[in-house]
């Protein structure tokens, strides 16, 4: 593994939501730090904040307070059009049930994300097929997504995530749809991800199997972050 | 890309749904278009007015006639260019079910102030000669089968007996704005035979038509022409061709509001159905919404998908009911001949069409693009999955 220091810092993150009169607290006093190329995964039971955290990381929600700086850039300072543009260069999002447009094909699913960039039709074609070479699936972009099995979708997803090579990568339970065999393949697929392509990911798991292919663990409990008991490798 | 196949694709991801708002939209398009082209054939007389002619009438009522001697002394005033005459007849052709207008008049003077009016040369000379003649319009031969010298008889209402008559001439409008049913003969054959038999009316019409020389005098030439008449046995009411023809118009005035009023509600209507189904579009698609907004799309595109979406369906319908609308209002139009001489779908009204359509669009998708635009990303990948 080749770490580099400091692609994601938090400091002092805390978020509450309104309901009715009480207001709940879900994230307090957050503090994180994330190296680039490291593989991150967040644990905790439900309602814990583990996906709030990571909506706040991937700038798909608001902080009530503290700093989140990822790549150097302070992305509680940024408005919401900012945000968006922020996101489109520098997340890539991998969810549990896929999330793909089943109106269209892998290719286009994949090459939707490039739509918002400068690049051309023939280097948005080359960026797509290179994708979907990395998560095995050149032979499978003319598919829609109901011709595919639950793995391969989640495949197809991973490549629309990372076309755009952004800075890091955050996943939601990714195998929390999946058999173990495809929940395997998806994993193994992360790794490669990280190791041989250096990226940074930060995974929302309930897995145990999934945690363990992570660097590091980091458990959250009722909105507090503590290193994994388990979870020193 | 494939925004534009995406809205494509997801227009037809319900397609019982897309298909019945379409049908929907395409009846209502369809309906407004009739409904206008009614309203039109309405004013097709108004429309086809002259701006240079003037009718001049008895001022109690259109029902009194004008003593003929009147034509002499209304050419002598400034800024009259010609005067021709006639008087409505109102006869019967076989049955009562069966009306056109049908009137006589000065054939020279009076055609020669309707160029839109083509008779053929050959037709028109045997029209002058012969007493017992008659010009009817094309449309009109065609509905009861005329052939140039048939005889038709015609029952007279207000002067009463059977008249016959030699169809000489049948004439064609020079567009599809002039009136093709009407039915004319010489005035000099009713007054003739109104002297014979010793019955009124003789040496009287209903009507002057005056042409000026310019339509920007046409108050003033009207107010000098009943101005001369003042005080006479029989005083006068002079009115642009336009403003006679309206007055007919007035009297039903209270219809013709009614059916715009229905045209809208149709209007109305259909944008609450199309609102409707784009509100559920929008509502079962929040989830993929969320994800493009994930993907750093932003409002425009959430918007241009939603409107895109509303405005393929809308104007689908659209243009299937503007197409429609055409053999429609044909069939309308022969089956109406009666009533609505003029019959045509107006330019006007398929710009209408047009705009209500996008109206319809753009309302029907505001909405539901306001509220996909609103909603926090978080809330929205609730939704999927």
């Amino acid at each position: 593994m080749n770490k580099k220091p400091g692609i994601v810092e938090i400091r002092n993150l805390c978020k509450a939501y309104q309901r009715g009169n009480q207001l709940i607290t879900v994230l307090q006093e957050i503090d994180l730090d994330i190296d680039e190329g490291e593989f991150l995964a967040l644990m905790g039971p439900s309602g814990s904040g583990k996906t709030t955290l990571l909506n706040l990381i991937a700038g798909i929600d608001k902080a009530d307070s503290g700093s989140i700086r990822i790549g150097g850039i302070e992305i509680t300072a940024l408005a919401e059009t900012e945000l968006a543009a922020w996101r489109a260069n520098n997340v890539g999002f991998i969810f549990q049930f896929y999330n793909l447009i089943p109106v269209l094909t892998a290719f286009e699913n994949v090459e939707l994300p490039l739509l918002l960039t400068g690049l051309s039709k023939g280097e948005r074609r080359t960026h797509v097929e290179t994708a979907l070479r990395v998560v095995n699936l050149a032979d499978r972009m003319d598919h829609s997504p109901g011709e595919l099995s639950g793995g391969q979708q989640q495949r197809v997803a991973i490549a629309r995530a990372i076309v755009t090579d952004p800075t890091i990568l955050v996943a939601d339970e990714p195998t929390g749809d999946l058999d173990r065999d495809s929940a395997n393949d998806v994993l193994e697929l992360m790794e490669r991800l990280v190791h041989e392509l250096g990226k940074t990911i930060i995974m929302v798991t309930h897995d145990p199997r999934a945690a363990n292919k992570a660097h590091q663990i980091k458990h959250l409990d009722k909105g507090v972050l503590n290193a994994h008991p388990q979870a020193d490798f | 890309m494939h925004i534009l196949k995406l809205i494509f694709k997801n227009s037809f991801r319900h397609k019982l749904r897309t298909f019945l708002t379409i049908l929907g939209v395409t009846v209502a398009i369809l309906a407004f278009g009739l409904l206008r082209t009614v309203v039109s054939a309405w004013y097709a007389g108004v429309e086809a007015s002259s701006a240079t002619r003037l009718v001049t009438r008895n001022s109690v009522s259109l029902v009194f006639p004008l003593p003929l001697s009147y034509k002499e002394k209304i050419r002598q005033i400034e800024g009259v260019k010609g005067v021709s005459y006639g008087t409505w007849f109102g006869g019967i052709y076989i049955d009562e079910k069966n009306f056109f207008a049908n009137y006589s008049m000065e054939p020279r003077t009076y055609l020669a102030m309707y160029p839109e009016i083509i008779i053929q040369e050959d037709q028109w000379n045997v029209f002058l000669r012969d007493r017992k003649g008659a010009a009817a319009g094309k449309k009109l031969a065609e509905r009861y089968g005329w052939k140039i010298g048939d005889v038709i008889t015609l029952k007279g209402t207000i002067f009463p007996g059977n008249w016959d008559f030699v169809l000489d001439a049948i004439y064609k409008g020079r567009d599809d704005t002039v009136d093709e049913t009407a039915f004319f003969f010489h005035w000099d054959y009713l007054n003739e035979t109104l002297k014979k038999a010793g019955r009124g009316w003789t040496d009287k019409v209903g009507w002057f038509l005056i042409e000026i020389e310019d339509p920007d005098i046409a108050a003033e030439v009207s107010l000098r022409i009943d101005k001369n008449f003042k005080n006479s046995l029989a005083e006068t009411l002079t009115e642009t061709e336009k403003a006679f023809q309206l007055s007919f118009i007035s009297m039903t005035e209270a219809i013709v509001i009614a059916i715009r009023l229905v045209s809208f509600v149709i209007i109305f209507i259909i944008m609450a159905v199309v609102a409707n189904t784009m509100a559920m579009t929008a509502r079962e698609r929040i989830g993929e919404y969320a994800i493009f907004k994930t993907l750093g799309f932003g409002s425009f595109h959430i918007a241009g998908l939603i409107l895109g979406e509303s405005l393929f369906v809308t104007m689908m319908g659209a243009t299937l009911g503007i197409l429609l609308t055409f053999p429609a209002a044909a069939i309308f139009g022969k089956e109406l001949s009666q009533y609505f001489p003029i019959f045509n779908v107006a330019r006007e009204t398929i710009v209408l069409d047009i705009i209500a359509a996008l109206v319809v669009a753009f309302v029907a998708a505001l909405f539901p693009a306001w509220r996909a635009i609103h909603i926090r990303i978080a809330d929205g990948l609730r939704r999927v999955g």
